[in-house]
């Protein structure tokens, strides 16, 4: 399985704003683990927070690597806040905008709204909040302990690149450097 | 802004940044020794403490390197064997003159300086920094 948590961008602003979408499908295998039938309880398919969380950090962390064209390696160091108010399931989208607070050289906040989109029930085709996910983000050649990694950016790979190019951002890609 | 207009809200930050408890937010406080900061977290301090102190027509910018000085074991000229120079203690009271060394000039282990932050530290690091002529590129 590739380490992937969003499936197209929407919108993207440099420097500024990007907007991601992911859909959730029954074929995810973590869906049938969590939370899987027990005794009398029907299965409860339920996207983890916590993968929610690393969808976000996908979404603002390509809206930060791309302000510095991909040079740094842009590592998820904190969630300052996460907070989810209710479940998703499958067949529903998920859309993470991220935009960010403040950036330096050592690194990066980002503010980032957590909406849903559901295709039945009450409110099918309107896009509802559902929370919030702000994040810290470390330019990790710039970290302040002055720890030394590798010279090739192991974290923008060739999947973020095939995400920009289908996302008509092929531009952004071309200066991907990639493992 | 008052002195303790600054503390007030340098322990606003520093419950969000590092969710401290407000009583915890003493003066003497080692921001890592006392309120569990990790490194990523004075990056959290400086963002916040920028947004906190700025005002419309004055940015508070904080540069690299202004709070905390960094690299410091690329300088032998500073540091050997996990140790402050004399050189090295210098080079730390012009750059950090919001910090109490104490008695760190027996210590001078690399590893410990960041224990030396407190919270006075920062109180005094804003002071100082509002009370000077704003910066001509800021």
């Amino acid at each position: 399985m590739r380490w992937m948590w969003i499936d197209n961008i929407l919108e993207y602003e440099r420097g500024e704003r990007l907007v991601a979408i992911k859909n959730v499908s029954l074929a995810e295998e973590h869906l049938h683990d969590h939370f899987p039938a027990e005794g009398d309880l029907h299965a409860q398919p339920i996207m983890p927070t916590s993968l929610i969380i690393e969808g976000m950090a996908q979404s603002a962390g390509i809206l930060v690597g791309a302000y510095n064209d991909f040079r740094e390696k842009v590592l998820l160091a904190k969630v300052i806040k996460a907070e989810v108010t209710e479940d998703v399931s499958h067949g529903e989208t998920i859309r993470y905008s991220a935009t960010i607070a403040r950036m330096n050289p050592q690194g990066a906040s980002t503010r980032g709204e957590v909406a849903v989109l559901r295709h039945a029930g009450p409110n099918a085709g309107e896009w509802k909040a559902i929370g919030q996910v702000d994040l810290m983000f470390s330019h990790l050649d710039n970290n302040l302990q002055g720890l030394e990694f590798p010279e090739e950016n192991f974290v923008f790979s060739e999947n973020f690149r095939t995400l920009l190019e289908s996302a008509g951002l092929g531009h952004l890609a071309e200066t991907a450097v990639t493992t | 802004m008052s002195r303790d207009e600054i503390f007030t809200n340098v322990r606003e930050v520093l419950e969000e940044a590092l969710g401290a408890d407000e009583d915890d937010i003493t003066l003497d406080a080692s921001l890592t020794a006392d309120l569990e900061a990790e490194s990523i977290d004075f990056l959290d301090i400086v963002f916040r403490l920028e947004k906190t102190f700025s005002t419309a027509d004055r940015p508070f910018k904080i540069s690299q390197g202004e709070l905390f000085p960094e690299n410091l074991m690329d300088n032998p000229d500073w540091v050997q064997d996990g140790k402050f120079t004399d050189a090295g203690m210098a080079m730390l009271r012009e750059r950090m003159p919001h910090v109490e060394f104490g008695d760190f000039d027996n210590d001078r282990e690399v590893t410990k300086v960041a224990e030396l932050i407190t919270v006075k530290s920062l109180v005094d690091f804003v002071e100082r920094k509002l009370g000077k002529p704003a910066e001509a590129s800021s």
